[in-house]
């Protein structure tokens, strides 16, 4: 370690002169900056605190869904709390999460300064930021349906022509929309920025072929987004035209189609959570290698294999529409891609089990959550190639079925390795290690309640239980499933909360954690934690796919194989 | 790892929980107790396919914990770093090529399936129907036999050596909906400004429950079905029932009266009567239903005044108004839909 | 052993820091191409199927002239960039005034055309699915030319403040790519628009 450490020069500015400094100049400091890092916290502290609402509406939809005819909301409330759930989830936490990490981490793993665009990434937060704010401030500025309230209530998806003016009078729709497009602007400005910085800022002797697997998947998801958010911009667009200029787009009255917002929206809607779950994979590229103590097994199949996710991601969508009457060729069609498109992903898992295979594992918190992923993601694919067979979406789909198994792969997989990599990349950010004892806990009952939630989720969907609905009949067989998978939330908020004080505690009183706690072998080890402003007094010069365990094995090192 | 062996052998006991329940209670619409071709291959499907998946699952499960327990750091460790291995091509292509074969064969069980059911032919003598989709009750229309009926809809069984299917053409007045009555079919969605179409051959009699499946608005999740199935003779003799127009009654004419002038005509049919709206269901032979509201409420005195009363109290959001009726009105319309059988 | 400091093996370099403008700007083509993508597809989908109102057929004319200027305007901004590529900045300043007098006529013809279009042919955005998909598809271009002109006014401004010099080429060129990509939407629109779908 002491060789990597060597790189450095002592910082400008100390930590305690930084802290002396008055608070007003200090939060003025993160309003202004264009530093990568600070904007990337700025996103994953955005991204924790809108999940702490999404979780909250969950909370509330759940205790309405615990017992048959509940009266603890009313229907046009729990319509507007999913709605603004699925749309905080995947836009105002997901998106920003995984950005912030990106946006981190891809510089420094890269041997770079910054990212490309330094005022381009601040304008984007701030873009996105500001989105969110617009959304959430329909609750109390925008008027919706009579009776329904403010926050729009369409569901996440919005279907046509749900979302008219004749349907949806007043203004809740258009929060929607409004608040996704501005965010949306944030999002290809990011996206943007991490391709530009992955492809030319590099440093010397990191070919694409020597890139960490990190930056690679970010760079195709960043390229996704690209292609991905726009058609959900452009059918927006369509819906503010019908909304307020009298167009047809979607208007079945005068000849327009539902049918094809579905189409944008899911060309949209799929590759949007590959979007989601390819960052998550990246967390857990790095991390299990790590904590294997070996290198990933089969890097180039990896990448070769998140470049196919990305492109067959493409032609999957129309598995949203099993139900809306497509011919049975278009039906087959879309069967066969969805399938074909498990099969690099499985491909993964293989791969990632590779690595842990003949290594020797190290049950650290984050690997514990890689672990779980690794289970749980299987699951999560299983019942997706299930909903593929376009028969069985007939009856699954739009069930609960559905939502376990979305849930499954977002929270059993995407959630679990944000864990992970809230974990792992917790000293480096902070310069503090956390407590193993509080990581613990929060683990092993967010596990718990993960599964006694969304395991016997599957269960209503096949019992009938369509999903958005506020209430249910009684004498369906669905409540007590309903009531198990509402007592699961309790874990996980306990869970969460064990995260939350695990946070805060070590930040002030954590062990300090040095450079490289978990002798790891990435860029972002070789400098201090936390980095200083400039990342690296020199830029490095690598030579393999591990510069760090070139360093630390000199005789033995990777350049010598690959 | 125990941890994740219990919670493995949890949810297969829940699975056998499952089954057991859906072959249970009637009213339990488990799509595992198929009573009509269409839900009965889709069945046969699935337990194709969960076998497949659940085989998956098990080799996978069991390399992943293999990996787990065998290839923990001891606590005895060295601290040497195991052998750096970056790959094999031969694994990439077998864990390639398996995938993909079984990948081939799924599809092609699978799309036999959807050719099955989509694009099936229906014999002589099939019951023609028309769904129409509104915000939040449905409209049946039996175009043969010429008459309009809501929210409950009734089918003749189908022998299976003679079938006699049922089928149903989907449209939409307004928003998306879908129809879903899992022991019968798979959902099938109603768009407005598209025409869709699904059948079902019962071939058990009874009352099968579903409900609306696609997001329509406030009171979607009220927007209840009940597919009753007949024998032959009880079938004809509903729709014979269905196609007389209404008896008037007596004594129930102040009620009528009542009904008649107030805006419940802009709304609703009572066939042979001037109440001709289209907007809410036809309310001609309204006691032959055993529910009301689509479903919200069972079909009694005291359930129909206070619907009429005011709507909100027992589907909140749906689309009646509260028509400001005084008691004495109140009373005197309720005896008049009461009279409608 | 010395910090970071290895021997580069003979293997290639990354691609150099000096093509980021273009790679961002090839980011943002995309990601608007995409965009456009939609708007075409719906109005391809749309053709034809207009319950009333007047069809392509009887009142779309090929804008000759318009796209004549707009494709002259890429010649134009090619010479520009040339023209400061070479430190001739008062070339530079010539060719761009031209592109910039082309654009604008090409926005001006736009607008003539749909007054004709909405005051004498009764075609808005919300009289029939043709005019809702026509008015947005073609409107989104001209917002994009409008953008445009906005940036190549901007840059005019500081090139007769005498800011503007020969270093500053790479920064033009990337962006004419923009430019560039707005004339290539409009082969695509007028295509799709005037011919295909009449």
């Amino acid at each position: 370690m002491s060789n990597a450490e060597s790189v450095l020069k002592p910082m400008v500015v100390s930590p305690a002169q930084e802290a002396a400094k008055p608070l007003f100049d200090q939060v003025h400091a993160w309003i202004v900056t264009v530093d990568h890092k600070k904007l990337g916290l700025m996103y994953i502290g955005y991204g924790i605190l809108f999940l702490v609402i999404g979780g909250i509406e969950a909370t509330i939809m759940r205790i309405q869904l615990a017992i048959p005819n509940n009266h603890f909301v009313s229907p046009q409330t729990f319509n507007q709390l999913f709605t603004m759930h699925g749309t905080t989830m995947v836009f105002l936490v997901g998106m920003p999460l995984l950005f912030g990490f990106a946006n981190y981490f891809v510089p420094l793993m890269i041997g770079a300064r910054d990212m490309a665009f330094p005022r381009l990434n601040a304008f984007s937060f701030w873009m996105s930021a500001l989105g969110g704010i617009i959304l959430y401030f329909s609750f109390i500025g925008a008027s919706g349906l009579y009776g329904a309230g403010s926050a729009p209530d369409v569901g996440w998806f919005a279907y046509a022509p749900l979302t008219a003016q004749a349907f949806s009078p007043g203004h809740s729709t258009d929060y929607w929309i409004i608040g996704l497009l501005v965010s949306g602007i944030g999002s290809i400005g990011t996206s943007l920025n991490i391709v530009t910085t992955a492809l030319c800022m590099r440093c010397p002797g990191m070919t694409l072929g020597r890139m960490p697997l990190f930056v690679w998947l970010n760079l195709v998801m960043s390229a996704m987004v690209l292609i991905v958010i726009s058609p959900l911009t452009a059918a927006q667009i369509m819906l503010l035209i019908d909304r307020y200029l009298g167009g047809h787009f979607f208007d079945t009255q005068a000849g327009g189609s539902a049918v094809i917002w579905m189409h944008f929206f899911w060309i949209f809607g799929h590759p949007e959570v590959y979007v989601l779950i390819i960052p998550g994979f990246a967390f857990v590229s790095e991390i299990i290698p790590v904590f294997s103590r070996k290198p990933i097994f089969g890097y180039a199949i990896m990448v070769a294999a998140t470049l196919s996710i990305g492109f067959l991601s493409l032609g999957v969508w129309a598995h949203h529409m099993f139900t809306i009457g497509m011919t049975s060729y278009a039906n087959a069609f879309f069967t066969a891609s969805t399938m074909a498109v498990g099969v690099p992903t499985g491909i993964k898992i293989f791969n990632w089990l590779g690595t842990m295979w003949g290594g020797k594992i190290r049950f650290t918190i984050p690997m514990m959550f890689c672990i779980a992923f690794l289970f749980q993601f299987l699951i999560a694919g299983l019942t997706g190639i299930m909903l593929a067979a376009s028969p069985f979406d007939w009856q699954l789909g739009s069930s609960y079925f559905v939502v376990a198994h979305f849930h499954y792969v977002l929270i059993g997989g995407l959630v679990f390795t944000i864990f992970a990599a809230l974990y792992y990349w917790y000293p480096k950010v902070t310069g503090r290690m956390w407590n193993e004892t509080l990581g613990k806990w929060h683990f092993w009952l967010f596990l718990i309640g993960f599964h006694l939630t969304f395991d016997f989720m599957h269960i209503p969907g096949v019992l009938g239980m369509p999903r958005r609905i506020y209430t249910y009949e009684a004498g369906r067989g669905w409540e007590i499933w309903n009531l198990i998978i509402s007592l699961g939330v309790i874990f996980q908020i306990v869970g969460i909360l064990f995260w939350v004080v695990n946070s805060v505690w070590s930040y002030f009183k954590g062990k300090p954690a040095g450079n490289d706690p978990w002798d790891a072998w990435t860029l972002e080890w070789a400098t201090t934690s936390p980095p200083p402003d400039y990342n690296f007094a020199k830029i490095p010069m690598v030579r393999s796919r591990r510069p760090l365990w070139d360093l630390k094995h000199p005789e033995d090192p990777d350049w010598k194989y690959e | 790892m125990r941890g994740y062996l219990a919670i493995a052998a949890l949810c297969t006991g829940a699975a056998k929980l499952v089954f057991a329940t859906s072959a249970a209670g009637p009213d339990i619409p488990s799509i595992f107790s198929p009573a009509s071709t269409p839900a009965d291959s889709i069945y046969r499907l699935s337990l194709f396919v969960l076998a497949i998946c659940g085989a998956i699952f098990l080799v996978v499960f069991s390399l992943l914990v293999y990996s787990v327990v065998k290839f923990r750091r001891r606590p005895s460790d060295d601290g040497r770093e195991p052998p750096q291995i970056y790959g094999s091509n031969q694994m990439e292509l077998a864990w390639t090529v398996i995938p993909v074969l079984i990948v081939v064969v799924l599809f092609l069980a699978t799309a036999r399936v959807i050719h099955a059911v989509e694009d099936a032919r229906f014999p002589p003598g099939t019951t023609e129907i028309t769904a129409v989709g509104h915000q939040f009750w449905w409209e049946f229309q039996y175009p043969e036999q010429g008459f309009i009926t809501a929210n409950e809809v009734h089918v003749p069984v189908s022998d299976a050596k003679h079938p006699t299917p049922t089928h149903i053409t989907l449209l939409s007045a307004d928003t998306d909906h879908s129809f879903w009555v899992p022991k019968l079919a798979g959902k099938t969605d109603l768009i407005p400004n598209r025409t869709n179409s699904m059948w079902i051959d019962p071939h058990e009699t009874g009352v099968y429950v579903g409900q609306c499946a696609q997001y329509c608005g406030t009171q979607h999740a009220k927007m209840l079905l009940r597919v009753i199935v007949e024998s032959r003779e009880d079938f004809d003799r509903w729709i014979a029932g269905q196609r007389q127009p209404v008896q008037h009654v007596d004594s129930v004419a102040r009620g009528r009266q009542v009904f008649e002038t107030t805006a419940c005509v802009n709304c609703h049919t009572v066939s042979g009567t001037n109440a001709g709206g289209k907007f809410g269901p036809d309310l001609t032979h309204l006691m032959s239903r055993e529910t009301i509201a689509a479903g919200a409420a069972l079909n009694t005195r005291e359930n129909l005044k206070l619907w009429v009363k005011d709507p909100d109290t027992i589907k909140p959001g749906s689309l009646m108004p509260a028509m400001q009726l005084d008691e004495h009105d109140l009373d005197a319309v309720t005896d008049y839909l009461l009279s409608l059988h | 052993m010395a910090a970071t400091t290895i021997a580069i093996p003979p293997a290639e370099m990354p691609l150099a820091h000096e093509l980021r403008g273009r790679v961002g700007m090839w980011c943002l083509i995309a990601a608007e191409s995409a965009i456009f993508s939609i708007f075409v597809v719906a109005y391809l989908y749309y053709s034809g199927k207009s319950l009333s109102g007047p069809t392509p057929r009887e009142v779309l004319h090929v804008p000759i002239f318009n796209s004549i200027c707009l494709f002259s305007s890429s010649f134009t901004i090619v010479m520009a960039e040339r023209a400061i590529a070479r430190g001739k900045t008062r070339l530079f300043g010539i060719w761009w005034l031209f592109t910039i007098a082309l654009g604008t006529i090409f926005i001006l013809g736009t607008a003539r055309e749909w007054y004709h279009l909405i005051y004498d042919e009764g075609l808005t955005i919300s009289s029939s699915l043709f005019g809702t998909t026509f008015y947005s598809l073609v409107g989104l271009h001209a917002f994009h030319v409008i953008v445009g002109l906005t940036g190549l006014s901007i840059i005019m401004i500081f090139t007769a403040l005498g800011v503007v010099k020969q270093e500053h080429s790479p920064r033009i060129e990337v962006f004419a790519m923009y430019w560039h990509f707005v004339d290539a939407v409009w082969v695509v629109v007028l295509t799709v628009v005037y011919f295909i779908a009449r």
